[in-house]
């Protein structure tokens, strides 16, 4: 977002805002302890708005609750947006001083008026209108959003789309007011910071970027490639293209976790050699040439981690690892001594400090400082430094310190799996409150409120096709088909089913999800699959 | 922040307006016993352990929920003060099981000489305390001291609920409920001597709103409330505190960052609880966080050490 | 909110009774549902919702409770506390008629508990105090589908009465039109003359006291609200559940008319919006005479833009307790608060409350009329007035006698004709009062004697017991009485009312142990929250001073 990617706000700042819209996200379920903080801003009188197709445990808690179509956000951001302009209630004064092609902007939306969102998003327009304008008038209001924004063929310009709502109304920058992409896992964001995207360096910095690819190198004693890599997306096409011939795997299981999973496999099995380096035999590794057992990075090793709000934490040894299973940082020494790379065998906290000269976003943190301050967001720019609660103020600094902040016009593009008579049921996916990914992790301890692998239909659509709780049936997608028991969800309207993510075993939803992926971020359709369900056996 | 000067014990104290009477007894060092306060959730002041004498005021305050006023004059140690927490110490001790009390309670209560015997032996232990109804009990003949003893109640795989060690302090409702989890699985019910926690019509967890994030546990001061792993640890006679370690790392689940102290004994975690005053969790997790470690005990082929057996006992017997 | 419900669901009857007083809070328009805070805002419909199912159905069903919780947004484990808090609503099956007989003090003297054992159609349960005891013995049929009845056996109690009575006996209950012929509504004519202000001026100048036990004076509270910003709110306090008392009940079923006239004028000089008066469940005639009144007094455009709403007790003493009855208005269980903050400043939904008793309230009429310093020229200059006694047990005539304040005990034993035996001790002020002996009947009934005295009028409670009587059995009842009706909140009171009692029924055989019950009674009233738990041990500590235990 404009430069470093991470959520711009503090976990505390839900608490005192006036609006909060909870766009793609059930955190209740899937993030539940920043759901606490977010109770307590409802507490204090804050305003809900929830857009999710689902009436999910969140939406419970809206002040309003918009149940829009599968892939339509953009339509319904682009016409709230027009509201706004066309009402006056954008925030002119921090558009002119802190961001560039409004015009542009306000041309794209002028497309979207409230007639036609309404179509495509299946929200009524005086929903919409209401919408807009309680988050234009708000005095601090955030956007808060998880996997329902980003797991689409278009995942980058659904969270433009909000952003430039953002921009437009001037609801970043400021306490209280911004932009809070909830991760799916404890260290997605640790992940960013530490260079571990295509074309970032450590902190943010662009690979491409000559000056600063060049301090690194200088850091680092080594030429770096200049250019950006693969993300998982294209690697598993240059699978597919014998372009990728050797892959090394850590903690991650693509076997399972990819959208098409039997599209995946099939890249996998076609390279020549495959490493997998995880804590579980997972699927993926059952495909390995050789497996490193590895020790579990957040019980059975030192480092650190980072939270959605940019909070750096350290994660700490509390187990010996089993048998031979080893540290995912002592397993790459080790390889690189064995490659002759001459590391030895740094400690967690040596890595960590060769990191704080890389990124300056990370230079005050020393691990003194993070286990006396409880962790640390960046930016922490030297060791007197507190970190930030919240960024960009700077946008409102009059003029704009910086390079001002683009509004990306983005337009609506209908999800690619279409519905049709063959497939007339739009199926999304989700997680439950005990289930994680996957699942190989959640579904080692005995939870007593585990649903387990199930197709939830709404009551009518159930009704419709004469299926009972429980009982068997097929869920079948233009790839794949899986057999699971349905279950009878409320929450559901019709013509929307849904399926959990964790039970690869016994549901595995991405048999039947879509490949097509977002060219900007890699990220799969995992939310918008057209499916048909049958009784089972028929 | 305006500032509002009183005397406490004899000693002038400063504090900022707004602030309780407890907390500017801890801004000079004086501590208070409590039991059902706790920073993190709202005062509900019914334990009344912490009340202080207040002149002018015709009865004792409690200390955890009355704020400062200039001008006050404050006794935390008198006769008065003394003599009401200790007969309420005795109340408690009296009708409560208090063995595994927090230690500074316990302390409190050496200090206070407190003689829960005086009211005689406990009455023998009861079942029906879920179905009284309110307004209603049955003959008191005095012989024995009445006691809140109910069947322990082990409905589900991860909690234990002995409310036989319950001193009704409200904690895990408002964790459960407002203050932190806004779930309200638990809620109290029945009146007056008879008033228990509970679910509705007393359905078992499971039945019930519970989501397991084990949030009530984590306030309970008195073992009431128990993880399955502690209680069948403590059952076994494994439970050994001096011998645990406690690791503060963060959860290995969702991005948002929460702090868990993994409590480990013979390389075996045993209960995870998380930080009070750690901004991003005030001491609660979800469930995942909570319980959600099973997976790396596994990996490492659960061992034959006794609390092996009785953890993976604990699990299969659910 | 992500509530979680049970598996049952409600019959068709429940369903029925439960759609009729809870319109759907949240709104649906396609794929838009609005719902949120304004939905969520509807919990003081609960106690009523779970009354109309236990009023209809003889219980409260999981499914009821459940469908109650599904329409209001309320958690079912708190719906439950709430239900399970009340001694008038059952969340187990109850056949359809449920006889309450009462054995408390007065009327386990003369035959409330043979009335146990008589043969009836459903189930029979003892109950506290029916607020009966001129007219004892007494009991209270809860009837599914039907009407709820007091029935007593004693003859017609007697109303001895001065100016707050005078109508009561005279007027019809039922007539607006008999009650302004005898004056009514012309206090609330000359109060919108003199202005809300001079209103609150004159209470003051006639320095009238409240009636409900406290005698806090009535004009610095009114005026305290009248200062605070709006919303502000009325309560009429009627749920009159001190055992002994009866004098409200008295008023609103002879002259209900006069408590809403009273209303009208104190929600007027405060500028309350809206008025409720919190009538004990146990009253079904004044609850309906009540009803009546208000709403003829609307028709009749008297009102003005007040909104007033009877809201019915469910049986819990507590609920007498003003911050107990905020809480039990708003849907929460009758848990007290401690103060401050006080009602003035944060009451009825946090916000700033006048609270009174029925009493209290129908002196304002009179008052405006006829000007502060007259009124307070009757009785003494710290107890002005006259004041409502509630008179029973061993006397010849009982009954409600309203006399001027500052005449003796003794004056109003004779007005009832002296004691019925040989007088033992006297009961003052109620089971939150003292024993008191002869050497009483000489002091002047005013909130000053009395205080100095170390005893209470309370709320006016004169109860007589002769040489016959249990002593040990009546005081043990007082006893059983605390603990049956703490709220259970502290610990001083709710495990102190157990060791009370338990200690009290040991002295039966043994020696009352003293010390044990001084210690007691000194932390109850050191270190609970609310007057219950403050006055639990009262009686109990006068009877061992009397020698009676
Ligand atoms: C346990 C308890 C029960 C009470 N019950 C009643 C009651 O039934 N009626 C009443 O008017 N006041 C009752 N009160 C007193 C009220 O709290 C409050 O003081 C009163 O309603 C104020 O009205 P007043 O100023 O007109 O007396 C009770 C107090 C306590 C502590
Ligand atoms: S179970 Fe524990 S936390 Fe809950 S009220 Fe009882 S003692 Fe307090
Ligand atoms: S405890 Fe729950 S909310 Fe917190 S990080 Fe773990 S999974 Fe996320
Ligand atoms: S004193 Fe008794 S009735 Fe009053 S709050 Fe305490 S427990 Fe409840
Ligand atoms: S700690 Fe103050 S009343 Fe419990």
């Amino acid at each position: 977002m404009f430069g470093a990617g991470g959520g711009t706000s503090s976990y505390e700042e839900i608490e005192t805002t006036s609006v909060i819209f909870l766009w793609g996200s059930n955190a209740r379920a899937a993030h539940p302890i920043f759901f606490h903080h977010l109770l307590r801003g409802l507490h204090n009188g804050a305003r809900l708005y929830v857009v999710d197709p689902r009436r999910s445990e969140s939406a419970r808690w809206a002040d309003m609750w918009m149940g829009i179509d599968v892939g339509s956000d953009i339509a319904l951001a682009n016409a709230m947006a027009n509201v706004i302009i066309e009402r006056g209630l954008a925030n002119h004064d921090f558009v002119n001083n802190a961001t560039t092609g409004f015009e542009a902007y306000a041309k794209t939306v002028a497309g979207y008026p409230l007639e036609r969102a309404a179509e495509i998003t299946g929200i009524p327009g005086d929903a919409i209108e209401q919408a807009a304008i309680a988050y234009a008038t708000a005095a601090t209001a955030q956007i808060v959003w998880t996997l329902g924004i980003t797991e689409h063929h278009n995942a980058t310009d659904n969270v433009l789309a909000l952003t430039n709502l953002a921009l437009l109304t001037g609801h970043v920058g400021r306490y209280g007011s911004g932009l809070v992409p909830l991760r799916g896992q404890n260290n997605v964001q640790g992940g960013g910071d530490m260079g571990a995207i295509p074309n970032k360096l450590p902190g943010f910095q662009d690979v491409e970027d000559p000056v600063l690819r060049g301090r690194v190198e200088e850091i680092w004693g080594r030429p770096i490639p200049p250019e950006k890599g693969w993300h998982l997306t294209q690697m598993f096409e240059a699978c597919h293209a014998k372009m990728l011939r050797g892959l090394y795997v850590i903690g991650e299981n693509p076997a399972d976790s990819e959208a098409d999973s039997t599209h995946a496999r099939e890249g996998l099995a076609s390279l020549d050699f495959m490493v997998v380096e995880d804590i579980f035999m997972t699927s993926t590794a059952e495909m390995a040439d050789v497996v490193l057992p590895a020790a579990a990075d957040w019980a059975e090793s030192e480092g650190t981690v980072t939270s959605s709000e940019r909070r750096v934490q350290r994660v700490r040894k509390a187990l010996d690892p089993p048998g031979e299973a080893k540290t995912d940082l002592e397993i790459i020494s080790r390889l690189a001594e064995a490659m002759g790379a001459g590391w030895g065998l740094p400690t967690a906290e040596e890595v960590w400090d060769e990191l704080r000269r890389v990124s300056p976003l990370h230079t005050g943190m020393s691990y003194r400082r993070l286990d006396e301050l409880g962790g640390i967001q960046w930016p922490c720019y030297d060791e007197n430094h507190p970190g930030e609660k919240f960024i960009h103020h700077r946008l409102w600094k009059v003029p704009v310190e910086g390079p001002p902040a683009p509004f990306f016009p983005v337009e609506w593009v209908a999800p690619v799996d279409r519905l049709t008579d063959k497939f007339p049921l739009r199926m999304t996916t989700g997680r439950h409150l005990d289930g994680f990914n996957t699942g190989v992790q959640s579904g080692g301890f005995d939870s007593p409120i585990r649903v387990g692998g199930t197709i939830d239909l709404s009551p009518e659509d159930a009704e419709r096709l004469a299926i009972a709780p429980g009982e068997m049936v097929q869920v079948i997608s233009r790839r794949g088909q899986v057999e699971v028991p349905a279950r009878i969800d409320s929450s559901l309207r019709e013509g929307l089913v849904f399926m959990a993510v964790h039970y690869s075993e016994t549901a595995d939803v991405n048999r039947l999800t879509i490949e097509a992926w977002d060219p900007k971020s890699g990220t799969a359709e995992f939310k918008a699959t057209a499916v048909r369900v049958e009784k089972a056996g028929v | 922040m305006t500032e509002v000067a009183l005397v406490i014990d004899g000693v002038d104290v400063v504090v900022n307006e707004g602030v309780t009477l407890l907390d500017a007894c801890r801004s000079i060092a004086k501590q208070q016993p409590t039991l059902c306060y706790l920073e993190t959730l709202a005062p509900v002041n019914v334990c009344r352990v912490c009340v202080v004498e207040v002149e002018g005021s015709r009865t004792l305050v409690p200390s955890c929920s009355r704020k400062v006023e200039g001008g006050m004059v404050v006794q935390t140690d008198s006769e008065r003060v003394r003599h009401s927490r200790r007969v309420v110490f005795e109340m408690l001790a009296s009708s409560v099981n208090l063995a595994l009390v927090d230690h500074p309670t316990r302390e409190w209560m050496e200090s206070y000489n407190v003689d829960p015997a005086r009211f005689g032996p406990p009455a023998a232990p009861t079942s029906d305390r879920d179905q009284r109804h309110a307004g209603h009990h049955g003959e008191v003949v005095g012989g024995a001291a009445e006691t809140v003893h109910q069947p322990i109640k082990v409905d589900n795989s991860l909690y234990v609920r002995d409310y036989s060690r319950c001193i009704l302090c409200y904690k895990c409702v408002e964790a459960c409920g407002d203050d932190a989890q806004n779930t309200f699985a638990i809620a109290v019910a029945g009146r007056g001597f008879d008033a228990r926690i509970s679910t509705e019509f007393d359905v078992t967890l499971p039945e019930g709103a519970c989501v397991f994030c084990g949030n009530c546990i984590g306030v309970c001061p008195t073992g009431a409330l128990m993880f399955r792993s502690e209680h069948e640890l403590r059952q076994a006679d494994l439970w050994e505190e001096d011998r645990q370690s406690v690791t503060r790392t963060v959860c290995s689940f969702c991005g948002v960052g929460c702090n868990l102290e993994l409590h480990v004994q013979d390389n075996r975690i045993v209960k995870v609880t998380s930080p009070q005053d750690h901004s991003v969790t005030e001491g609660h997790l979800c469930i995942k966080g909570r319980f959600g470690y099973e997976y790396v005990q596994e990996l490492g082929d659960l061992a034959s050490t006794p609390v092996d057996v009785v953890l993976r006992r604990a699990r299969s017997d659910s | 909110m992500d509530l979680r419900f049970m598996a049952d669901e409600p019959s068709a009857v429940e369903r029925a009774v439960i759609a009729r007083l809870i319109d759907p809070v949240e709104s649906r328009n396609g794929q838009v549902v609005r719902g949120g805070h304004a939905a969520r805002g509807h919990r003081h419909l609960l106690l009523p919702a779970l009354a109309a199912v236990q009023s209809e159905l003889g219980w409260v069903s999981r499914g009821a409770l459940n469908e109650i919780c599904r329409r209001l947004l309320v958690p079912p484990a708190e719906a439950y506390g709430v239900a399970s808090f009340y001694a008038l609503i059952s969340t187990d099956p109850r056949p359809a008629e449920v006889t309450h007989v009462c054995d408390d003090i007065a009327c386990r003297q003369v035959g409330g508990l043979d009335l146990l054992s008589q043969p009836s159609g459903g189930e029979v349960v003892t109950t506290p105090c029916l607020g009966q005891c001129d007219r004892r013995p007494a009991m209270f049929v809860q009837r599914a589908g039907g009407q709820d009845e007091v029935l007593v056996s004693g003859p017609p109690a007697t109303v001895h009465a001065g100016p707050l009575l005078r109508r009561v006996g005279k007027v019809d209950p039922s007539s607006l039109a008999d009650f302004r012929k005898q004056g009514g509504f012309e206090g609330l004519r000359r109060a919108q003359d003199i202005g809300a202000e001079a209103v609150v001026a004159e209470v003051k100048k006639a320095a009238l006291k409240g009636r409900g036990g406290a005698a806090f004076p009535t004009g610095v509270k009114w005026e305290a609200v009248a200062n605070e910003p709006a919303p502000r709110y009325l309560v009429c306090n009627a749920d009159e559940s001190e055992p002994g008392t009866f004098k409200d009940r008295v008023v609103m079923e002879g002259d209900p008319f006069a408590v809403i006239e009273a209303i009208t004028i104190a929600a007027f000089a405060t500028g309350c919006e809206k008025a409720y008066i919190y009538v004990r469940g146990e009253y079904p005639l004044a609850t309906s005479r009540i009803t009546a009144a208000m709403a003829a007094s609307r028709e009749a455009g008297l009102l003005g833009e007040l909104e007033i709403e009877v809201f019915r007790g469910q049986g819990a003493y507590i609920c007498g307790e003003e911050t107990a009855l905020f809480n039990s208005i708003e849907g929460f269980r009758g848990e007290p608060r401690q103060k401050p903050p006080f009602p003035a400043q944060a009451g009825l939904f946090g916000r700033p409350t006048v609270i009174n008793n029925v009493e209290t309230l129908i002196n304002i009429p009179e008052i405006v009329l006829g000007g502060g310093d007259a009124y307070a020229s009757v009785g003494t200059p710290d107890s002005t007035g006259t004041r409502l006694f509630c008179l029973s047990g061993d006397l010849a005539r009982p009954g409600t006698y309203e006399i001027e304040m500052g005449r003796t005990l003794g004056d109003l034993v004779e007005l009832a004709g002296g004691f019925a035996g040989e007088p033992k001790a006297i009961l003052l002020g109620g089971a939150a009062g003292f024993f008191v002996s002869s050497d009483y009947l000489s002091m002047p009934l005013t909130f000053e004697d009395a205080r100095a005295r170390g005893v209470t009028l309370g709320s006016g409670v004169v109860m007589a017991f002769n040489h016959d009587r249990d002593m040990h059995d009546i005081v043990r009842r007082v006893a059983r009485f605390f603990r049956d009706e703490s709220c259970g909140q502290c610990v001083p009171c709710r495990v102190g009312t157990v060791r009370i009692e338990e200690a009290v029924a040991r002295a039966r055989s043994a020696p009352i142990d003293r010390p044990l019950i001084a210690d007691l009674d000194r932390a109850m009233k050191d270190a609970s929250i609310c007057g219950l738990g403050h006055t639990a041990a009262s009686v109990v500590q006068s009877a061992m001073a009397m020698g009676l235990i």
